[in-house]
Formats: C-alpha cells, sequence, structure tokens
C-alpha cells in the first residue's frame, strides 16, 4: 500500500515522521518526493548507487524545413519560442514538454531532443529513492512522476511529499491509499492544516493527522479534528530532545525505544485506516 | 521603496515570525506574503480587507461533449494524463498547453481560463499589506506572487520599505519572489537538512544577481551547525547578519498570537533589532557600491 | 526613429518602467516627431516567458530600438536576434528618456541580468 505524508507547509516534521516510519517498518520503501528540498537521506542514511538523470523532450527546429510562419510560437502557451524573421528562438527552461509546437508545425520541422532537469537517486535494492531538481529549473512534476514509476507495489510505500498544497503534492499523492497530514498547534499550524485537509478530501483520499510539537497549552488542532471527525494517529510531543536530534540528524526512534514502539503503532493505525 | 525579501529554503524556520517582528519595528513600510500557498503573515497582522480579487492565472481546455465524437485523439496527444476515459478534463492535471486542441478534429476542445487564487490588499496598523492564497492543488503560483508584487506597486505611497515575506524552496515561486528586490535574507536553522536548504537557496539569490544575507535561527539548539554556517557564509562571501536564540517563550508567545516583540522577550527584540541595523547599513553600503 | 520605452503609465510624461518584460505599457515613439502609440503589455501577467512575448511584441511593431531599465537574457536573445538596440533608461518620465536618447546620452546595454537557468547545486 501506499502512504502519502504531508503537510501544509514544511518545517512540520514531515520528514520526522516519515523517516522514522522507515525506519521501523521492516521492508518498506521510502521515496522522498520533495524534490526541490530532498532531507529524507540525512536521516536514513542510503548508500545512493543508482543515479538516472530526469529527462524531458523540448523541441529543435530544423531549419533546412522551417518557413518562419510562427505557428509553433503562437501554439506554445508559455512562451517558450519566439520566431525573429528568420530566426527561431527556443527557451527549454521554460517549456513544459507538451508537444504543442510540434502538432502546430505545418513543415515538419519540429524535432524533440532530450533535455535534462533533474536527476533520481536510488539505494542499491530501490528501497530508498530521491529526486533532485537543479536549481533553476521551475518545474518539478516530471521528477516526481518519474520516482513513482519505480513504486514496489507489494510493499508499504512511504511517499515523503514537497510541502503545500500545490500540484505537486496532487501528484505526488494521486494513486495513494492513505494520507497522513502533519500539524502543529499554532495559529499558522491550524490554518495550514486545513488546507491540506480540504485537499485529500477533494481528492478523495483516506487520512489521519499526526501532531507534532504538541503541547497542552493549544489544543486547537484538537478541537478541529474532533469538529471534523478526523482521527488524530499520534501526537509527538514538543521536546528539546527531539529538536536537537533532528538538527543532528538523528530520529527520535534512534532516541529511544518508546519512539520505536509509538511510530511501530502509527503504522498499524495506517494500514488499519488504509483498509476501513 | 527599497525591497526586502526574507526566504527560508523550505518553511517552519521562523520566517513569518521574524518578518512579523520586523513589521513592529521598521517605520514606513509595506508588506508582502509572497508564500501564496500556505501565507501566514496575514494572520499575525490581522488588517482589514480594502480589496479582494478573483485571480485568473491559468488556462484549462474544456471539452464541448456536444461536440465530441470520441475518437481519443486528444486522450493520445495529452503528455499530462489530464483526459479522463469518458473524456472528461482532470482540473488538478490539466497544464493548460491546447496541445489536445491542435489535434481534435472536430474542434470541440478550447483553453479558458481558470481561477487558481485570490489576492488582497488589506490596511493593518502596520502598513498596507498585499497578500493572496493559491486554489487548493491549482498551479501558476508563480504568476500569483507576480500578481502580489504589482499589488505592492499599486498601493504603494511614499513607504520607504517593503518587506516580503518569500516563499519556500528554489522553484518558480521563489524566483518569483526575490526577482527585482534589493536584498535576500535567508532564514535559517542549524539543522542539517537546513544547512543544506541553505547553500541551495543562496545558489538561487546568487543566480539572479541579488545580494543575499543569511540570519540563523534557534542557533542554539546546535552550535556545532551553527559553526559550520558561519564558515560556509564567511568563505562564500554571505554576511551573517543575526543569530536567534532558541526559547520555548516564542513558541508560547505564538500560539497567542504574539510576536517575541509583544511578548516583551527583550534578549529576543534586541538581537531582531540589531539584525535590522546591520541590515540597512549593509543595503546602504551596497547603494554606494 | 521608432523607439519603445517600457512604461508605469499611457502617457510620455508617465515613468519608464525599469523592467522590461513585465512593463504595463510600452510607449512606441518616433524620435523624430515625437508622435507616440501606447501598447499594453499583454505579458506583463504571462505566467512565463513575459521578456520573451515583449521581445516578439517589439519585433511586430518593427521599432529599431527599446529604452528600458533592466532586460532578462530570454528578451534580450529575441531583440538581438532581430538586430534592435537597447539602451539602459534613467529613473525619469518616457518622455525625458527619448530627450535623452536623441542627444546620444543613454548607455547601449550589451550586459543582461543573470538567466533563469543554467547551473546546478
Amino acid at each position: 500500500m501506499k502512504v502519502g505524508i504531508l503537510s501544509g507547509k514544511g518545517g512540520t516534521g514531515k520528514t520526522t515522521v516519515s523517516a522514522s516510519l522507515a525506519a521501523v517498518v521492516p521492508s518498506c520503501q521510502y521515496i522522498d518526493c520533495d524534490v526541490e528540498e530532498p532531507n529524507g537521506a540525512i536521516f536514513l542514511k542510503p548508500e545512493l548507487k543508482e543515479k538516472s538523470p530526469v529527462k524531458v523532450l523540448v523541441p529543435e527546429i530544423d531549419m533546412t524545413k522551417c518557413n518562419f510562419c510562427g505557428l509553433c510560437a503562437k501554439a506554445c502557451q508559455f512562451n517558450a519560442i519566439a520566431v525573429v524573421k528568420d530566426k527561431v528562438l527556443v527557451f527549454p527552461e521554460i517549456c513544459h514538454h507538451c508537444g504543442a509546437c510540434k502538432i502546430a508545425c505545418p513543415n515538419d520541422a519540429i524535432l524533440e531532443v532530450e533535455r535534462t532537469i533533474g536527476v533520481v537517486e536510488a539505494n542499491e535494492d530501490g528501497t530508498f529513492l530521491q529526486g533532485k531538481l537543479d536549481v533553476g529549473e521551475p518545474i518539478s512534476i516530471p521528477i516526481i512522476n518519474e520516482l513513482k514509476k519505480h513504486i514496489k507495489e507489494d510493499r508499504f510505500v512511504i511517499l515523503d511529499c514537497p510541502p503545500g498544497a500545490s500540484c505537486a503534492v496532487v501528484n505526488s499523492i494521486e494513486g495513494c491509499d492513505y494520507c497522513v497530514l502533519i500539524a502543529e498547534p499554532t495559529p499558522f499550524g491550524l490554518h495550514d492544516i486545513k488546507i491540506a485537509v480540504q485537499l485529500v478530501k477533494n481528492m478523495g483520499i483516506p487520512f489521519g493527522v499526526v501532531l507534532n510539537k504538541a503541547s497542552n497549552d493549544n489544543r486547537s488542532i484538537h478541537h478541529f479534528c474532533q469538529s471534523e471527525g478526523i482521527e488524530i494517529l499520534m501526537a509527538i510531543p514538543f521536546s528539546k530532545e527531539i529538536a536537537e536530534g533532528y538538527s543532528k540528524g538523528i530520529l527520535p526512534v534512534e532516541i529511544n525505544d518508546l519512539w520505536n514502539e509509538k511510530f511501530k503503532k502509527l503504522y498499524e493505525k495506517i494500514e488499519g485506516g488504509a483498509h476501513k | 521603496m527599497k525591497q526586502i525579501v526574507f526566504i527560508s529554503g523550505k518553511g517552519g524556520t521562523g520566517k513569518s515570525t521574524l518578518v512579523s517582528s520586523l513589521s513592529l519595528l521598521v517605520q514606513n513600510k509595506m508588506l508582502a506574503d509572497c508564500d501564496v500557498e500556505a501565507p501566514n503573515l496575514h494572520i499575525l497582522l490581522q488588517g482589514e480587507i480594502l480589496k479582494k480579487r478573483d485571480f485568473f492565472g491559468a488556462k484549462e481546455a474544456v471539452i464541448d461533449s456536444s461536440a465530441c465524437i470520441k475518437c481519443g485523439l486528444c486522450r493520445k496527444t495529452c503528455r499530462f494524463d489530464a483526459i479522463s476515459e469518458e473524456f472528461e478534463i482532470k482540473p488538478m492535471k490539466c497544464e493548460g498547453c491546447g496541445a489536445c486542441t491542435l489535434v481534435c478534429p472536430q474542434n470541440a476542445i478550447k483553453l479558458e481560463e481558470v481561477k487558481t487564487g485570490e489576492t488582497y490588499v488589506s490596511n493593518t496598523s502596520r502598513g498596507t499589506f498585499s497578500h493572496a492564497l493559491l486554489d487548493i492543488g491549482a498551479e501558476g503560483s508563480g504568476r500569483l506572487v507576480t500578481e502580489v508584487r504589482k499589488n505592492v506597486n499599486a498601493y504603494k505611497k511614499d513607504e520607504e520599505w517593503l518587506l516580503i515575506d518569500g516563499s519556500p524552496g528554489i522553484g518558480c515561486v521563489v524566483i518569483a519572489s526575490i526577482t527585482g528586490t534589493d536584498a535576500v535574507v535567508v532564514v535559517s536553522e542549524p539543522t542539517k537538512s537546513g544547512q543544506s536548504d541553505l547553500e541551495r537557496v543562496l545558489g538561487v539569490a546568487k543566480h539572479f544577481g541579488v545580494p543575499a544575507f543569511v540570519c540563523i535561527n534557534k542557533y542554539n539548539l546546535n552550535l556545532k551547525v551553527t559553526s559550520e554556517i558561519e564558515e560556509y557564509c564567511e568563505n562564500n562571501g554571505y554576511p551573517v547578519i543575526g543569530k536567534i536564540p532558541f526559547e520555548p517563550s516564542i513558541v508560547k508567545a505564538l500560539q497567542e498570537f504574539k510576536t517575541p516583540i509583544e511578548a516583551g522577550n527583550k534578549v529576543i527584540t534586541n538581537e531582531i533589532k540589531n539584525l535590522w541595523a546591520r541590515l540597512v547599513d549593509e543595503v546602504e553600503n551596497l547603494k554606494k557600491a | 526613429m521608432l523607439v519603445a520605452i517600457s512604461s508605469k503609465g499611457n502617457s510620455m510624461e508617465c515613468m519608464m518602467d525599469p523592467r522590461f518584460g513585465r512593463a504595463e505599457y510600452f510607449i512606441i515613439a518616433d524620435t523624430d516627431t515625437m508622435e507616440f502609440e501606447v501598447v499594453e503589455n499583454a505579458a506583463a501577467v504571462a505566467g512565463g516567458g513575459a521578456g520573451i512575448t515583449s521581445g516578439q511584441l517589439m519585433i511586430d511593431k518593427d521599432v529599431q530600438a527599446v529604452i528600458t531599465g533592466n532586460i532578462g537574457p530570454n528578451a534580450m536573445s529575441v531583440l538581438a536576434a532581430a538586430n534592435i538596440e537597447i539602451y539602459r533608461g534613467v529613473s525619469a518620465s518616457v518622455k525625458e528618456n527619448v530627450e535623452k536618447l536623441n542627444k546620444g546620452l543613454l548607455e547601449e546595454i550589451s550586459k543582461t541580468v543573470p538567466p533563469h537557468s543554467g547551473i546546478n547545486g
């Protein structure tokens, strides 16, 4: 089964929860879909052996066939082509790889060539995967799609999602059997979790909430979940020990057995929640 | 107007808290929140919305089912798997590229503008505030950020500063929040992940030729990583303009919607004051250079 | 000569817009007669590629020179391909910028702000 771990925004503990689950669930697969800032490797310390570039198709003009009619530039919704008198300029960085220009060209003058925008890395047995978007590249979806091609359907698959509720998150959790939403009990956190809840509801995926940095002083997330009928799967209290561990790349499950047990319980609840 | 944008590589480093603290200290300024996916600054500023507008930031294909003959060419052409077997557009997957409109023999598909979010201009006790909210799962956050910055121009009077709460990540949204600003302040944490995020996001600032400064938040959580970050910044020419200690009282104050300044935390207030003074100096020096 | 100036408004008295691709308007002026045409820049709100579209607009309008503040590399390559000259304007009205150009007081831009791509992290 596939579980997406997400939150309204970054820094709430998505990676802590994802990596802890990966550490306690036997023979699971961990996929870091946060391709702008992949952090899971810092905690799980995999030996990355496989590296394959992620390539997209961008247009190249065959100047012997082009008659500068400009239809390709007109067809491109992303303004990635300009036709200037007797030259055609292609701007591959803003190309969305849709192929519309090739269809629009009446002279068959457009070829498509490969262009690398990032990389997918994996350990030897493919149980750890991460994608990395090259700096300055604006489009992350092709990398997420490439990562998802490597999903081992027979395993418990953990997808550590990008922050926010953007199209990159939608692509990451599409097809998931269950989602875990991480929330912090602050005014910000409450606002962010509402957005994340809306997203998974729109997509019709069952979900539960993990409360991070929980304290007794603020029960706003509890109240919200209660009124919405959302299950709180686990609460991780605010603790300097965990924060310091995190800063060194150490997971709570490595600090003591108690956390090991708690994350195993979380795993059971996720299994249960997905099969309801 | 001098524009200062605060970014972090990823969320949760205390960017919004810092910006809202500065909004109490800096006079004669405007504010903007460019984190359009999960905006937070408005929660602390609690302004009154002056103007709200729907934002049509993307195009989406629309199939006229009465003209459609279900030939399947559009499905075959679409590279984003955005057309269902029943020939309906999946809104969250359509990129609005229009390739399907070109192949349809019936001319049954058109691109239409779709609403992707809302923009707001608010009146707050700390200055005019431009912000926005991207619709859930929508695309085109970069354009929405551009719109937030455009609203700043439309509503500015003669403010001296613009404080921008930037977007997380290193992708197109960040690019849209930092282009054309006078300085970038990267708010970082002394964590293993924070360190690698910092280096990536500084790469983006450098790439766009915007001078970058670093503030290390919660620096005392890991003094070793803090000194590694300082060393990295020193070697690469990024001034560290502030180090803010971790204090449980900040978390508590935030839960009551208060910045550390309003909560009366002297140490942190002083540190933020110093940070701003240093930044003003640095920006002045840049102007002279 | 026809020159296009990126502008914040729709008249010769308006301030030059330092942005090229995302300028709100272009004022296309004849430097001999000072007659002008106002063109709203549709690319100001484009998702991406604003500079490219604005560059294409300059070509369609057959201008020989552009006055602006900062010009991105994409727009620059479009204008360069069409042999359109680019001048760095001053923070003043559109009219003053045209007058300065006539007197040969504006510097020609050959360098750009860095492009959106090409580095690896």
